[in-house]
């Protein structure tokens, strides 16, 4: 209880505390009045195309983008090599965020005056600040392309986002590229394109979930991850097949887990026209893989890299994004996922401690009454692009658990529900810098996970931000 | 769901607010920055692709999105980004194309807009755009003709006929380099064909901006000209020119046949390309023999302007 107190904001009418943010805007207004369209801007420099050319909204690709992404970053019309540029150009990006932002989670344990723990709801407000991304990326040589993205944390600690190398068009074709490294897996719907920037709705929770007290080291849709990946489409980009292998380590280094451990990501999408609507995309993805659940210990503590004892895991999918018009597009993407028992009675992750060490499964005696995790889950993400300046978004998200590790769990237990409005507005559009005023507002409920008294545990976010980019 | 305290929904309600005002001044300005003129109506232009019927207001968006930035919010090619790119962006206020299927000087068919849209032009910054469904290149395309005047006072020219391509002879080669010298295109192409020819320093367009000559020597299989890849496209730009540029039109100059034949012999400057036209080239031992006009004597190369196998 204290701790709410302490964060309390002062004050008497309840519209004060809404003041700064409402100052911001209407400084913001002014200031972009007479301005006029767009950005990424590494490559909108090298190719002199606007922001908007690539992206619906940055970051978030058209479907020019994705084939400027799949050609290798090349637009392929002679201009791709590094020799076109001028000498002193240097494809880097940087890209932050600092903002505004007000969070609420309803219940987290505190401790209360008679010595025990209970729960309380926090808010806290003030400025804030993203992470750091230091996007560089474009054509070591016509056909060989490179990304390396070195990203930080808002505390400056540095990590390698994405590292690949990627060999374009093998023998003349489309159909065979290659690249190997640390890189995202091979969703048209992508996460880290996502205009989602919230504390409780920046990310997909379908691209992260796992179910309660669940020990999979892996299974993150969401995060890059180390391997090597074909890629191959179409001329015009209608047809995209992928597929993936990579290491069974949530794309973290030094291989910290299992000896042999890997997991394969298949996808396929086709696209067509839809006359006046525009062109659709509908397409499916599964990913496959083992994962380990057992350790050799030294003096009772886990050895890194000596997972054995692989069990499975799958999620899949079917994603689509749907033009109805030129200014409204949805998309939609499904999983249906499931776990080896071993993982829902948390045997896996004893390295970093998400399991309680003595699950290492040395007996291969599974425990009483466990069971294989399984859920369903979708969302619904719509844009609005009023022009190519202001885009207005939702997504709604929902994640159902359809059986339990254990028949004793509640049936609904972490199941979520998340909600995400806001819009994007970009006061001016170019080939050299991006920039958007950004404000979003976000709700997320997770069914029985709050700290004491499992019960509901929910939180919302409301950000304002400027987002930018050169 | 847990219904939101009277705290958060103030807190939604104030920016909800906000977001309905920045809306408000988004949509006011969004009116007078884009379109060819920005205080007069969008002209009711339309476009006429196969069955497909595109309409200019419908494409105002996608211009401003994908084009503006290069050829400007006038068409008149000065957008933001013009004053780096080699070539510069087409002017569509003077309505004069390169890529046409019409007579030199005439205004294009809206398929030759449409075509052009969704190839791109090579050696330029124009990417291939075939990622538009067919309307929004229709509508593009009636857009476009919205910039200039002439396209409501003339009509588009009519295409040209493109004769059958006859077969590729070590003849047909020889008589195609002979053309290439008498016709004197090696004065801005080079001998080689590697655009390097006497001429080829000194070439401007109509807007006075330097141009080079088309490198043929440059590219293997993948290798396009900027209208096309084809022999018929080959064909197709002697006969009609490349309009704001100096290569002419040869519609009055030379017959089909001969046209065919320089188109020959052309492909056979393309060294790193496989072409029939490289394998006859082979067969014939890898050099092209002095052409033989069984009618007149024999054409003599020009110093310096030996082709091919020379």
């Amino acid at each position: 209880m204290r701790m709410g107190m302490q964060f309390r904001v002062r004050g008497n009418s309840p519209w004060g505390r809404h003041l700064l943010p409402a100052a911001l805007i209407l400084v913001f207004l002014v200031l972009s009045a007479s301005q006029n369209a767009n950005a990424l801007p590494a490559f909108a420099r090298k190719y002199g195309l606007r922001c908007s050319a690539c992206h619906e909204s940055w970051p978030m690709l058209n479907y020019f983008g994705q084939k400027f992404k799949d050609n290798g970053y090349q637009l392929m019309n002679d201009h791709d090599a590094p020799i076109w540029q001028n000498a002193s150009y240097w494809p880097i990006t940087l890209r932050i965020t600092p903002f505004w932002s007000r969070e609420s989670t309803n219940k987290i344990a505190v401790d209360t005056a008679g010595g025990g723990t209970g729960e309380t709801r926090l808010t806290t407000t003030g400025f804030n600040l993203s992470g750091l991304d230091i996007l560089t990326g474009g054509t070591l040589e016509k056909n060989i392309t490179f990304l390396l993205v070195p990203s930080s944390d808002e505390t400056g600690a540095f990590h390698f986002e994405s590292a690949n190398v990627r060999f374009d068009n093998l023998l003349h074709s489309p159909w065979l590229n290659v690249k190997m490294g640390k890189f995202e897996l091979d969703s048209f719907i992508s996460e880290k394109r996502t205009l989602t920037l919230s504390g409780n709705g920046g990310g997909y929770q379908l691209f992260h979930f796992i179910p309660v007290g669940d020990g999979n080291i892996f299974g993150q849709l969401g995060d890059n991850q180390l391997g090597v990946e074909w890629m191959g489409h179409s001329y015009n980009d209608r047809t995209r097949l992928s597929a993936a292998v990579f290491s069974s380590t949530d794309g973290n280094v030094d291989l910290p887990y299992g000896q042999n451990s890997y997991t394969a990501f298949l996808a396929g999408s086709q696209a067509f026209g839809a006359g006046k609507l525009g062109v659709q995309r509908i397409g499916g993805y599964a990913m496959f893989g083992v994962a380990p659940t057992t350790y050799l210990t030294s003096a009772g503590v886990p050895i890194p890299g000596s997972g054995l004892g692989n069990q499975s895991f799958s999620r899949y999918g079917f994603e689509g994004l749907f033009y109805l018009g030129p200014k409204l597009d949805v998309q939609v993407f499904t999983q249906h996922g499931s776990d080896n028992a071993w993982f829902g009675a948390c045997y896996g992750d004893i390295i970093s401690g998400t399991c309680d060490p003595a699950n290492n499964n040395t007996t291969g005696i599974l425990p009483a009454g466990a069971r294989n995790p399984t859920w369903n889950g979708a969302f619904v993400e719509t844009h609005f692009v009023w022009n190519p300046q202001f885009t207005i978004f939702q997504r709604s998200e929902w994640v159902r658990m359809s059986q339990q590790a254990f028949a004793t769990n509640p049936s609904n237990l972490g199941d979520i529900d998340n909600y995400v409005f806001g819009y994007r507005y970009n006061p001016f559009m170019t080939s050299r810098a991006g920039f958007a005023f950004h404000n979003e507002y976000s709700w997320l409920r997770q069914r029985g996970t709050s700290p004491v008294t499992a019960t509901d545990l929910t939180g919302n976010s409301l950000m304002l931000g400027f987002d930018f980019d050169f | 769901m847990n219904t939101l305290k009277a705290a958060q929904f103030r807190v939604v309600f104030v920016h909800v607010v906000l977001a309905a005002l920045c809306t408000v001044r988004v949509v006011a300005q969004d009116a007078p920055d884009v379109g060819p003129h920005p205080h007069q109506p969008l002209k009711p232009m339309e476009s006429h692709i196969g069955h497909v019927t595109g309409h200019a207001k419908d494409a105002k968006t996608d211009y401003r999105r994908y084009c503006a930035g290069c050829h400007g919010d006038q068409g008149d090619g000065n957008g933001e980004n013009a004053v780096w790119l080699d070539p510069k962006p087409r002017d569509f206020t003077i309505a004069t194309f390169k890529c046409r299927s019409t007579p030199t000087g005439t205004l294009p068919t809206d398929q030759d807009l449409f075509n052009t849209i969704g190839r791109g032009v090579t050696n330029s910054n124009m990417p291939i755009w075939n990622t538009f469904t067919d309307h929004q290149r229709a509508n593009l395309v009636a857009y476009i003709k919205t910039f200039s005047p002439r396209w409501e006072k003339e009509k588009a020219g009519d295409p040209i006929n493109i004769p059958a391509e006859p077969p590729v002879t070590i003849e047909s080669i020889s008589h195609g380099k002979a053309l290439f010298t008498k016709l004197e295109c090696w004065k801005c192409h080079g001998p080689e064909g590697k655009g390097d020819g006497p001429s080829a320093a000194t070439l401007t367009d109509s807007k006075d901006q330097p141009i080079r000559p088309y490198n043929f020597a440059s590219g293997g299989d993948d290798a396009r000209f900027k209208c096309g890849s084809t022999n018929q496209d080959v064909y197709r730009i002697f006969m009609t020119g490349v309009d704001g540029t100096p290569m002419p039109s040869f519609a009055d100059t030379i017959q089909p046949n001969d046209a065919w034949d320089l188109v020959h012999f052309l492909r056979t400057l393309q060294v790193h390309r496989h072409s029939k036209e490289n394998d006859v080239l082979k067969a014939a031992g890898g050099t092209i023999p002095p052409y033989v006009d069984k009618a007149a004597p024999s054409i003599q190369p020009a110093s310096g302007a030996a082709g091919g196998g020379n």
